[in-house]
């Protein structure tokens, strides 16, 4: 039996998991796939949105805002990359200044700070890449995040705080038991006294298992250009463009770390496992784009990719407590990942208010990530050699990354157990060469870590 | 700070050749720095035949290739730094190396010679819609992982990309017991040599499919299977769609010179080859600092490798002991109608060998078509060609005197019909 | 009967043009070398080809191999098959024989790479 069962491991579950391991509960966290961070969380913008977009009065107006003002600090203590690089939304027609007017307003409602109406002159000089525009709005305390890094931070964190983590394991039902949860899953049965469904494109179908009330998920798939390093710098804010009678426009930003992306459409679907990108959504990317900046290298491009954000039907996010002891996070679309450290503490508060907890003395409250051979300076870095000559290997050369830091992917709580886990925890194979030259040398690491044969690791 | 007057960044077939050179223009202190383990760069891994008939009149394997070198930079007593990569070039010459045994280190070298090779053209940068499953390489990685490694990726095969390593690959894989259903080529015409076609295709019965492309990947974990369409004007065919049930697909679609410490150091690149600007000494925009094989432009063919590699050292140890730029005027070679880039961009009138090389490659495929040299109206060379395809490099020897006749750019192109 | 080839010998990749009289080759034109002339006679009566390969050591490395000399194409597989069934333990030097008479071709697989 456990306290918590925490449904997915996304960058909600984690966050979630994190906050209740501040109290004496025992978490549990059940995902369905090998690792953390494999579905909408590892395939999103990245954005840690100001705030401004949401209606006010809604929990993701509130969520957003406090979530947004919480990140660059999470960032110290778990150590991931944010970057607070501001934010520009740009109004092309001067008919349509009052929707930009509209969406200040909304902002300065939603207690969003820092925001301001620039001229076209203003928008000029401070990006020179953009097409002439009627006016944007700036957006002081937005920024943008490596969202792996983020979700990955809260999930070992909270497993450091004592969190169980159970992969490859999917939910196939639940049953009410006295005041128990019994978990069905393919991997045999549990109990638990709570649940929290941060399951995604999947919410609906816990909620469903559970609620008498339905839902329905919806996902809605956004496909992305990433582009090389070289020309990331296109761009230093995160440009929006304001909605057009042509649809919501797409989003040109620099990475946390250094690329330039361009994305996301946007396409209910009806496979919550589709995440091909299509020829058709891809184009449209691009003409969309061009209506910011005319000239993006496209020629640049490292890689394409696409991601499923969850679309409740309320156009809030779904967070409440939906049955006894059963809390929902659901339809948790953009912004999600802003949100999530607000969304943890305002999940872990209804625990803690029903049970009537108090934070534990022995919390740990930091988190160190794998350390980035690349952005130390040169004394951290020959220390580091010092200490263990595996970091003077160079594993990944487009993104500099040693044998010493995919080990510690691989030893480190909740290691990696795929190229792909290795690659969202230290980049290796996210360069420009997209893991061309490091795919054998990783193998090997994997293979020598897990005592299995080369050719049954896996990518993802 | 350690001082050389020579330091060679990287131990592929160029760096090789080009510290041979130098070190044969009796330059003492030179030092090649090598990424991986063993010297040799990407021959290690193209256990194929095929290699030498220029350099050693005789076909050999890329490692018997490499081997030949290595034991030449061995005799020669060359210090060579395996596990060191570079992580910065400075414009006077100051190169930070890491490597386990030494750390972060700067070093300063008195010349330079960038062989640093180039990579492949990943998925990402082809556009092809679809998932991003297990089963997807390179066909370079692919030759890693079973020639060097010993594994084998897959079992049925598709190949997009028509380039060589394709074609090889397709033999290697059909030789390892593995299914290949077909190469498809974008283009429509090969990007490998007619040879390769013969032997690594035809041999073994696999279809060469040219104006075809994939245009979905299916297979969400692994690979599934891969949609194929034939193009017109670079744009798929509605209703030429086809499914190939795989789980390996390999791309040979394009190599890159790897030219980001190029770049870093602030060093000019001619976009058309994607490479450095030279001048016929091999000298880059920064005096001392010398290009040369895949990171100056990819070629076909590691003879040819070998040979503009050489000309790089024996430039950088007249650079070193020369120490100033040769006299005279530069005299740019500007690539025209037909021809796509060329190695040099520009010759000094003053220093120019008694036959330099120009190479090119051409935008099309002509036959029975000429190159010609002109300077302003005046012609001042001209070849007949029988062939001339893109995907082979063109190496032209043109007398001294041709050159130095010229009072204005050179420019070159081809003349006659693509066909 | 006339047959078109593609010379093999070197990257040039000659286009051949084969006079045939039944299976006795008249005429070869197109080359530019002596090579291609051997080449087209003896690919039209008794084709071969270099086989190059890997093998692995006893330690898990691996080795690439190819034949010294072409052998008949139509034995290609039997070659690569011999190479893999080679006991081979390190050190390796580059020309030492893998597998000597391959499949019975009377060729040897020789090591090309030192290890």
């Amino acid at each position: 039996m456990v306290d918590v069962t925490v449904i997915g491991a996304g960058v909600i579950g984690c966050a979630v998991a994190r906050e209740l391991t501040r109290y004496c509960l025992d978490v549990c966290v059940v995902e369905k796939e090998t690792d953390v961070c494999e579905g909408t969380s590892k395939a999103n913008s990245g954005i840690v949105h100001a705030g401004f977009d949401a209606k006010p009065g809604t929990l993701k107006a509130a969520l957003n805002v406090k979530g947004c003002g919480m990140i660059p600090e999470l960032a110290r203590t778990l150590d991931f990359a944010y970057r607070n690089n501001e934010a520009l939304v740009l109004c092309f027609d001067e008919a349509q200044l009052g929707g930009l007017r509209e969406l200040y307003d909304r902002g300065i409602a939603n207690g969003v700070e820092g925001l301001e109406l620039l001229t076209p002159e203003q928008v000029r000089e401070a990006e020179p890449a953009l097409n002439d525009v009627a006016g944007a709005l700036l957006a002081r305390t937005s920024g943008i995040v490596c969202p792996f890094e983020m979700t990955i931070a809260f999930a070992e964190n909270a497993c450091d705080n004592g969190a169980v983590f159970r992969f490859d394991t999917t939910v196939k039902g639940i049953t009410r038991d006295g005041s128990l949860y019994r978990i069905l899953t393919d991997k045999g049965s549990f109990e638990s006294r709570y649940i929290v469904n941060a399951a995604g494109v999947y919410a609906d179908t816990i909620h469903n298992m559970v609620c008498e009330d339905k839902m329905k998920i919806t996902p809605r798939r956004g496909e992305y250009y990433l582009l090389d390093k070289e020309v990331g710098n296109t761009v230093k804010r995160t440009i929006f463009q304001l909605p057009t009678k042509m649809g919501k426009g797409v989003l040109v930003t620099p990475t946390a770390h250094g690329n330039l992306m361009v994305g996301p459409s946007a396409d209910n679907i009806d496979d919550k496992e589709n995440t091909a990108t299509t020829s058709g959504g891809l184009a449209s990317v691009k003409e969309r784009a061009g209506l910011s900046v005319s000239g993006i290298p496209f020629g640049k491009t490292i890689t394409n990719f696409s991601g499923l954000r969850a679309v409740g039907e309320t156009d809030d996010f779904i967070i409440k407590e939906s049955a006894e002891n059963f809390i929902d996070a659901a339809g948790i679309e953009s912004p999600g990942l802003t949100s999530a450290p607000a969304i943890a503490g305002y999940i872990a508060d209804i625990i803690v208010k029903k049970d009537g907890l108090h934070p534990r003395s022995d919390f740990i409250e930091t988190r160190k990530g794998v350390k980035h051979f690349a952005a130390l300076s040169r004394e951290e870095q020959n220390e580091l050699i010092r200490n263990d000559p595996a970091y003077g290997n160079i594993v990944c050369r487009c993104e500099t990354v040693t044998e010493g830091e995919i080990r510690d992917a691989i030893d480190r709580t909740l290691g990696a157990k795929t190229l792909d886990g290795v690659k969202r925890r230290t980049r290796a194979g996210m360069g420009r060469c997209q893991a061309g030259f490091c795919t054998p040398k990783t193998m090997a690491l994997i293979a020598e870590k897990y005592g299995i044969p080369l050719d049954s690791v896996r990518k993802n | 700070m350690r001082e050389f007057d020579l330091a060679v960044i990287g131990g592929g077939p160029a760096g090789m050749a080009a510290a041979v050179a130098a070190k044969k223009k009796g330059l003492d202190n030179i030092i090649i720095f090598e990424r991986d383990n063993v010297l040799g760069g990407i021959l290690n891994q193209c256990i194929h035949n095929g290699f030498g008939l220029h350099t050693f009149k005789e076909e050999l394997t890329g490692p018997e290739y490499a081997e030949r070198y290595a034991d030449m930079v061995r005799e020669l007593g060359i210090p060579v730094e395996t596990g060191t990569m570079v992580l910065n070039i400075s414009p006077d010459r100051v190169v930070t190396i890491l490597s386990s045994g030494r750390g972060v280190e700067d070093i300063y070298a008195r010349s330079v010679v960038l062989a640093m090779g180039c990579r492949e053209r990943p998925r990402g940068a082809l556009g092809i819609a679809g998932y991003r499953p297990q089963g997807i390489y390179t066909a370079g990685t692919a030759q890693h992982l079973i020639n060097i490694d010993g594994i084998m990726p897959g079992k049925e095969c598709v190949i997009l990309g028509s380039g060589d390593i394709g074609l090889i690959m397709a033999r290697r894989m059909t030789l390892e017991g593995a299914h290949v259903a077909a190469v498809f080529e974008l283009m429509p015409y090969s990007g490998g040599l007619n040879r390769n076609i013969v032997q690594c295709l035809d041999d073994f019965g696999i279809p060469l499919k040219l104006s075809h492309t994939v245009i979905d990947i299916k297979g969400k974990e692994k690979l599934e299977g891969v949609v194929v369409a034939e193009v017109k004007d670079g744009k798929p065919i509605p209703g030429t769609e086809e499914y190939y049930p795989c789980d390996t697909l390999l791309l040979s679609c394009g190599l890159i010179p790897e030219n980001e410490l190029t770049r870093s150091c602030g060093i000019a690149i001619d976009p058309l080859k994607n490479g450095a600007v030279v001048d016929d000494r091999l000298q880059t925009s920064i005096p001392g600092v010398f290009a040369c094989g895949n990171v100056l432009h990819v070629h076909d063919l590691v003879d040819h490798v070998s040979a503009e590699a050489a000309k790089a050292g024996e430039s950088a140890a007249a650079f070193v002991r020369g120490g100033s730029a040769p006299e005279g005027r530069v005299i740019k070679l500007i690539p025209k109608n037909g021809v796509k880039y060329t190695v040099p961009n520009s010759f000094t009138a003053g220093s120019l060998d008694d036959e330099p090389h120009i190479r090119f490659r051409v935008t099309g495929i002509y036959k029975n078509a000429a190159v010609v040299i002109k300077c302003g109206e005046k012609e001042l060379f001209r070849r007949k060609m029988r062939v001339m395809i893109p995907s082979e490099m063109q190496d032209l020897a043109v007398k001294k005197d041709v050159l130095a006749a010229a009072d204005a750019d050179l420019e070159i192109m081809t003349e006659g019909d693509i066909s | 009967m006339t047959k078109e080839l593609i010379c093999i010998c070197c990257p040039m990749g000659c286009g051949l043009t084969v006079e045939m009289n039944g299976s006795e080759v008249v005429s070869v034109t197109g080359n530019t070398c002596k090579r291609g002339d051997d080449y087209a006679r003896q690919e039209l009566t008794a084709p071969m080809r270099t086989v190059t390969t890997t093998v692995r050591t006893a330690d898990g490395v691996s080795i690439p191999v190819k034949t010294k000399e072409p052998v008949p194409k139509d034995r290609i597989f039997d070659c690569v098959k011999d190479i893999k069934a080679a006991n081979v333990t390190l050190p390796v030097r580059v020309g030492d024989v893998i597998a000597a008479n391959v499949a019975g071709t009377g060729i040897d697989a020789v090591a090309a790479r030192s290890v």
